[in-house]
């Protein structure tokens, strides 16, 4: 099947990227056979699990149902932006510090998708948290420690008081 | 001790959180063709047409494969009777069998020719309950099972006591039928394999819990010696026994084979509903109790609806009703359990074995019995309980803990006496298992010359932690710090046998393993330096923490090592092993290593007008010897718990007269999310160094599953005053149970 190809320019992890993607290609197929970004998981394909949740300009999507042109002129960030310089982002030492990665196949998708909360809600509810990850499946950790690990980040990330913003 | 016991964070944990843990999924191979699988459409069909023309013409289709290109007769695979052809021959058994496949230089054209590959078929009558089964003029899904002209491939049977005699003593009788639904593991990391053909065989690269019964069964399959069959497990995007058994990996084997060119096999997570499932069962229960709610007798009849090949499906009806007795002293019991044929997807190995059904049966039993006794639902537990060094299963071992304590802990934690607000209610109860009987696994450790050591073992890392445990147990040893042990996992040509990883097992069997091949490398260290008469000969040494001391001398491993061998030359190898007590004659080939106890309460909310279960509170006690690592026990706990409120309350794969699947897709097949995570969740572990693995540790992992859904019916029973027998427990049924009081 020949499909027809367009050119997007998207800023993918903080870096300019121009690319000709097949129209009817979706982001998650681009990132990873195109872009060699592995760490987009796909699970389901049909956006229902959240495995391949990436940020676009800041809010969570399912990249296997988002068509790569849709990008064009968008900021995306995939689990591959998340620890900058090798460090973890504190959402990721969190992750690991509270046992709430088992089999790490949704991993990824709930770093993003906490990253998104916690950018707009420094502060969440518990509920709020829970809702915010209602999107994004996992079958091992019986989320718990996910939810303690989104709490745990949060403190994290709050600014000490004091130091000023 | 140093590292035992500790919340030693994951050792692969900081390459899952940053998306660079490969997966099979992930793998690619120079020269590869892409597989896809064209699938039947019905559950019961005659093969009539294949046509493939079209499929053939898609550019980038290399080749199109039907059971007739394949060899007659069919290689057929399998781990417990070999049954499963690599394609449907003449007729479909399942809805979504592989009936062709397509085989391509990309994954584009190989899904398009699945879409262009036309196959007639005649349809036949499908069998997809347990009363279509066994129905007198059902149609069968084999022709010759080993009960030829039925669907009940086996039966077992175990008894003791006499059921019969014990019946005019019983002051009460519980009677039900019970039905457990069919149920998706639902690992979100689809089935995908690469095989490539390597010096006259074959190298399979699989998420796979056992890489060495998936070597057995290819080399049976293809008619290859063990030696030409490497299994590469890769780590497990979720398993859940779901990848335990041979899935894709025998036709992609053969593909390769055939095609001399690697071959990739990949599915998407809807094709998982109809590669694997957990068996259904309708369980029929009688239980007898004295006045003082003690059991006198009980009566099984479990019907296990296989799917429509055998799998591990017998293995599994077999080896939960050994255990139909649970936790509790039972003196008169006869079970009879079958394992029958139905044309639905392969039923096989899923968290907690076979035993979910079972307990579900049995708490309820007891909950029920309780009531009516009026004795609490904890107290006619304890009562029944069997004490530390009580035979449970005659001639197997007796209880290897004080499980009342767990018992106490678990209705401490909830609050069991609490008052309840309207519209709530509590519920307990008791999950056990037995791990593999008669298993054995193999380790190698390996320490180098710079003090570091290398760890092979045929365990599969699969999110359950063992490459962190494992390390842990090596690490508290030999004194060696967790950042200088390397783990290689499930690679057939690299690590020594084991058998599985299941049944909660790996900790203790593969721990054992583990800690005796640690114990080999300090036992020749200790010749080393005697050798070299380091240590007086007949001394009594310390050994700890990496060091060996007599009276006089502290020698660090290391330093025996180099002084032995030399800083750049040289390897002490230690092996270990542990075989569990294989016993002649005995009908599951041998002992239980130990008993997997848990322990759930819940609090429950209950809607009337809606019918919606929340929970409210759960609480998790296992008792578990030691805990190695108390982190990872909670939440693989927590993990299994709230499987099992899937299992309890949402999930059931929904079959159609057609033997068609009807929600085998996440959009329509509901596991639980955050959403229903009860509001508060906490853990806790029993350790009295009571296990047979390493430190006293017991096995965990499996038993949140097996017992959750109990302890959820028996918090919605009481709520309501209504007993639930079928699960899910969904809000329609209790909606219409409270609805049918009220009329
Ligand atoms: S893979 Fe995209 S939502 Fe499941
Ligand atoms: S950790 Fe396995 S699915 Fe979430």
């Amino acid at each position: 099947m020949t499909a027809d190809t367009f050119d997007i320019t998207f800023t993918l992890n903080g870096l300019r990227k121009s690319i000709a993607v097949r129209t009817d290609a979706m982001l998650a197929e681009v990132l990873r056979e195109n872009l060699g970004l592995l760490g987009t998981k796909v699970s389901c394909n049909e956006g229902e699990c959240g495995a391949c949740t990436v940020l676009i300009d800041g809010r969570t999507a399912n990249s296997c149902i988002v068509l790569a042109l849709e990008v064009d002129g968008c900021a995306v960030t995939t689990i591959e932006g998340v620890a900058v310089g090798g460090v973890l982002h504190p959402i990721q030492e969190s992750f690991i510090e509270e046992g709430a990665v088992h089999c790490g196949y949704c991993t990824p998708g709930m770093i993003l998708s906490t990253k998104a909360l916690l950018d707009h809600n420094p502060d969440p509810t518990t509920g709020e948290v829970r809702k915010a990850l209602e999107g994004n499946l996992c079958r091992c950790t019986g989320y718990n420690r996910i939810l303690k690990a989104v709490s745990r980040a949060a403190e994290k990330l709050r600014p000490t008081p004091g130091a000023g913003e | 001790m140093n590292i035992v016991g500790k919340n030693v964070l994951r050792a692969d944990a900081a390459q899952k959180v940053t998306g660079t843990h490969e997966f099979a999924i992930d793998g690619k191979v120079p020269g590869m063709l892409w597989a896809r699988i064209v699938r039947a459409p019905l559950g019961h069909a005659r093969i009539v047409t294949a046509d493939t023309a079209a499929a053939r013409a898609v550019p980038g289709v290399v080749s199109v494969l039907t059971a007739a290109d394949l060899p007659t007769p069919m290689p057929l695979y399998g781990s417990v009777i070999a049954d499963q052809p690599l394609l449907a021959v003449g007729k479909c058994r399942y809805y979504g069998e592989p009936v062709a496949v397509v085989l391509a230089d990309s994954d584009e054209a190989a899904s398009l020719g699945v879409a262009r590959t036309r196959i007639d078929y005649e349809e036949l009558p499908a069998v997809v309950t347990v009363a279509d089964a066994l129905a007198a003029d059902a149609p069968l899904v084999h022709d010759a099972t080993t009960a030829p002209g039925s669907n009940v491939h086996k039966q077992y049977e175990y008894a003791w006591g006499d059921v019969e005699a014990a019946e005019p003593a019983c002051h009460t009788i519980v009677e039900n039928t019970y039905t457990f639904p069919m149920i998706h593991h639902f690992a979100l990391e689809p089935f995908s394999v690469i095989a490539w053909p390597e010096a006259g065989g074959v190298q399979i690269k699989s998420p796979v819990q056992h890489p060495f019964l998936l070597r057995r069964v290819v080399a049976e399959c293809l008619k290859l010696e063990l030696s030409k069959v490497r299994v590469m497990a890769t780590s497990i995007g979720g398993g859940f026994g779901s990848k335990g058994y041979a899935k894709y990996e025998p036709l992609a084997a053969y593909l390769a084979m055939r095609t001399g060119r690697p071959v990739k096999i990949s599915t998407s997570l809807d094709d998982a509903f109809v590669t694997a499932r957990r068996l259904s069962a309708t369980v029929h229960m009688k239980t007898g109790f004295d006045r003082d709610g003690r059991i006198l007798l009980q009566k099984v009849d479990a019907d296990y609806l296989m799917g429509a090949y055998a799998d591990a499906a017998p293995r599994i009806t077999q080896k939960a009703s050994y255990v139909s007795c649970g936790p509790y002293r039972i003196p008169n019991l006869k079970t009879v359990a079958r394992a029958i044929y139905s044309n639905t997807t392969p039923s096989t190995a899923a968290r907690g074995f076979g035993m979910p059904p079972l307990n579900f049966a049995l708490e309820t039993q007891m909950q029920m019995a309780a009531k009516s006794l009026g004795i609490d639902p904890v107290e006619i537990r304890l009562r029944n309980l069997v004490k530390r060094g009580e035979q449970l299963v005659p001639g197997d071992i007796p209880a290897d803990g004080e499980w009342s304590e767990g018992l106490r802990r678990c209705a401490d934690m909830i609050g069991w006496n609490d008052p309840l607000p309207p519209g709530t209610g509590r519920g307990i109860s008791i999950g056990i298992k037995n791990p593999i009987p008669g298993s054995v696994s193999n380790a190698l450790v390996k320490l180098h010359a710079d003090n570091s050591l290398t760890v092979a073992v045929g365990t599969s890392e699969m999110g359950q932690g063992a490459c962190t445990v494992l390390a842990q147990i090596a690490s508290e040893e030999l004194g060696i710090p967790m950042d200088r042990i390397t783990m290689i996992m499930g690679d057939t040509a690299a690590v020594p046998f084991d058998v599985a990883t299941a049944g909660s097992r790996s900790t203790v069997t593969m721990g054992n393993a583990v800690q005796s091949a640690c114990k080999d490398v300090v036992r020749q260290l200790e010749e080393m330096a005697k050798e070299l008469g380091l240590i007086a000969p007949g001394e009594k040494l310390q050994i700890n923490g990496g060091m060996m001391s007599d009276r006089q001398n502290s020698l660090s491993f290391n330093d025996i090592f180099t002084r032995y061998f030399s800083k750049t030359q040289g390897e002490v190898v230690g092996r270990g092993l542990y075989k569990g007590e294989v016993v002649a004659g005995h009908p599951l080939g041998g002992l239980s290593d130990f008993w997997e106890v848990i322990f759930i309460a819940v609090k429950a909310k209950v809607d009337p007008a809606t019918g919606k279960v929340s929970i409210l509170k759960m609480i998790n006690v296992s008792d578990i010897g030691k805990a190695i690592n108390p982190l990872h026990c909670k939440s693989q706990e927590e993990g299994g718990a709230m499987m099992g409120l899937g299992h309890a309350l949402m999930e059931q794969m929904i079959y159609d007269q057609k033997g068609r699947l009807r929600n085998g897709s996440p959009l329509d097949y509901r596991i639980p999310t955050t959403m229903d995570v009860p509001w508060e969740m906490d853990s806790s572990l029993v350790e009295n160094q009571d296990g047979a693995g390493p430190f006293g540790a017991k096995g965990i992992g499996e038993s949140g599953a097996i017992t959750a859904g109990a302890a959820i019916a028996a918090a919605v029973s009481d709520a309501t005053g209504v007993f639930f027998k079928d699960l899910p427990i969904t809000s329609e049924r209790v909606w219409a149970a409270l609805s049918a009081e009220k009329v």
